[in-house]
């Protein structure tokens, strides 16, 4: 008998509500994905305020629910098991989710699953793309994360095996897009400015690419200097500031360090398998270049369908489903939201 | 009729059943714990302890009654968001009462008074009541100062009892009992109730960025 699981995301700025169905063969099918986001509120201070974020979620949570169950056709008393965002993320948005979702199992008469942001990310792709193999390798690059996984069962084993040092690969593309004067969150307008320019303009910084440095970590904040230190530059001596081939040269640096990483992982431990998933995978240049090392490299790549990318509700209940699915135990009503949960946690 | 009364806007994680019949408020069952951190952990078991007490399914609730502050923001929005989600789930009315009302609900003196919790950063959340116990001014925020009150209730009033010139007086939390008689009569009336919305009485903290600053000299 096939299973609805509800998920429920609340970590940053977008309070999502998805719900899938959990097949008897393993499989799960996306039924709903309802986003509110307060992405616009956050605009004018350069990134999220924990507080807006947190009182958007509460105004957010059940209208977003309504409209999964709307969509999905299906009443709340269809529902048989909640999984929800338990960390890592804002303290404060995070609890609004978890509480609602203690409530909504009590109500419902089912398991509670405190689950893993990260971890949801990666399991987003079975609703797109099937079962995971096993093992895999995952790249989580968004505004919060940056992250280089082994995943060798979803529900319960995941591995880092690098991270970001410093800034995550997002944070790196709002503060570029600062510096060229483009909007908040700058992800989507450097993409479109790096498209009319030449990526092999500047010769930005590759960071922890040297012989000494950790083979799989990620450094972005000395890259971000660097273009700042090149347009204070150009500014100086009176120059019109070349945007688009700043923002295709800060973009090449980025991409180029992600994808050379990813790939040298997988070689290196024989995995054949590359999820990229987080808000950042939705860039054209991360995932044209990743597509083209894979295909040398002879990796499968698989990148979710850029609104399954950033964060959603549907992810969580992805990944509710294959912890469901795996027979990991329920969480106790009294759990913390925990805002630096580790990424080899999958379920609370 | 059932009632389960939630509040999370003081450092009291409070969560009750009780049953209303005209004015009478007959409290079940009840479970507090004073833990300013602990509001997200707790209301939620706290509301199944109370319930399992007093030998009340939640599928026999006729309402719920929700404390909506002032309180410290993040304990305050785990208490709406458990309230608005039982709501949403069972298909009940979730009724907001100001949970300053709810402790003056449950005062019991001749004169006017004061109900002042802490708002944390110096400052305390107060509403001012006339002797029948109507509220006559407020919910505000502010450093604590002479407010022309000689007797106040709730756990502020402790706090800064000197700089307010006040007597002390119970109760210092809201209680179930205080959530239910501050929603009685839209209770009874069966009103449609308005929406579970904080009051935070505070904007956030956020301020927007100057101009960029520079990384070289
Ligand atoms: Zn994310």
């Amino acid at each position: 008998m096939s299973r609805i699981i509800m998920g429920i995301e609340s970590s940053c700025d977008e309070t999502g509500v998805g719900l899938v169905r959990l097949h008897d063969d393993g499989t799960v099918e996306l039924l709903a994905d309802e986003v509110a986001s307060s992405v616009e509120q956050h605009a004018r201070f350069g990134g999220v305020v924990p507080e807006v974020a947190s009182r958007a979620h509460l105004e957010a949570l059940v209208p977003t629910a309504d409209r999964a169950f709307a969509a999905a056709d299906l009443k709340l008393s269809d529902v048989d098991a909640i999984a929800v965002t338990a960390g890592p993320g804002l303290a404060g948005a995070l609890l609004v989710g978890v509480a609602a979702a203690k409530a909504y199992a009590t109500a419902l008469d089912v398991p509670l699953y405190g689950v893993n942001h990260l971890a949801g990310h990666i399991a987003v792709d079975t609703l797109e793309h099937g079962p995971l193999p096993s093992p895999c390798l995952a790249l989580l690059v968004s505004g919060g994360h940056t992250q280089l996984l082994r995943v060798d069962d979803i529900a319960t084993t995941i591995t880092e095996l690098g991270s970001t040092v410093d800034d995550a690969a997002g944070e790196a593309y709002d503060k570029v897009a600062r510096v060229l004067d483009l909007p908040y969150p700058g992800g989507p307008p450097i993409d479109k400015a790096a498209k009319q320019g030449d990526p092999a303009a500047i010769a930005f910084p590759r960071g922890m690419t040297g012989p000494r440095d950790a083979k799989f970590d990620f450094s972005f904040s000395g890259l971000k200097t660097a273009v700042a230190r090149w347009v204070e530059g150009a500014e100086r001596r009176g120059e019109e500031i070349p945007v688009n081939d700043v923002a295709a040269s800060f973009q090449e640096a980025v991409a180029d360090v992600l994808t050379a990483k990813a790939v040298r992982a997988a070689k290196e431990s024989g995995i054949g398998t590359l999820v990229i998933s987080g808000g950042v995978a939705a860039n054209s240049r991360l995932s044209a270049l990743a597509r083209e090392r894979c295909a040398e490299a002879g990796i499968d790549l698989r990148v979710p369908r850029p609104r399954l990318c950033t964060d959603n509700g549907a992810m969580i209940a992805a990944l509710g489903a294959h912890v469901v699915a795996a027979g990991v135990g329920q969480s106790a009503l009294d759990i913390s939201a925990n805002p630096a949960l580790p990424v080899d946690v999958v379920s609370i | 009729m059932l009632v389960l009364a939630i509040d999370t806007a003081t450092p009291a994680v409070t969560a009750g059943v009780a049953t209303l019949a005209g004015d009478d408020v007959t409290v079940l069952a009840e479970r507090v714990t004073l833990d300013a951190r602990a509001h997200g952990e707790l209301i939620m078991p706290h509301a199944r302890d109370a319930l399992q007490e007093a030998g009340v399914a939640l599928g026999e609730l006729d309402a719920i009654v929700c404390g909506v502050g002032p309180g410290p923001f993040t304990g305050l929005r785990a208490g709406i968001a458990t309230a608005a989600a039982l709501g949403h789930a069972l298909g009940l009315n979730a009724y907001p009462v100001c949970s300053l009302d709810a402790i003056a609900a449950g005062v019991d003196t001749g004169e006017p008074f004061l109900v002042v919790t802490d708002a944390r950063r110096r400052e305390v959340y107060w509403a001012a009541y006339d002797a029948s116990g109507k509220r006559v001014d407020g919910p505000c925020v502010q450093t604590p100062a002479d407010l022309g009150h000689t007797v106040a209730a709730g756990d502020g009033g402790r706090l800064y009892a000197d700089r307010l010139g006040v007597r002390m007086i119970e109760p210092y939390y809201p209680a179930t009992s205080g959530l239910v008689a501050a929603a009685s009569a839209a209770l009874l009336a069966k009103a449609a109730p308005g929406p579970l919305t904080p009051l935070y009485l505070r904007r956030p903290d956020a301020v927007e960025p100057g101009a960029r600053k520079r990384v070289t000299a």
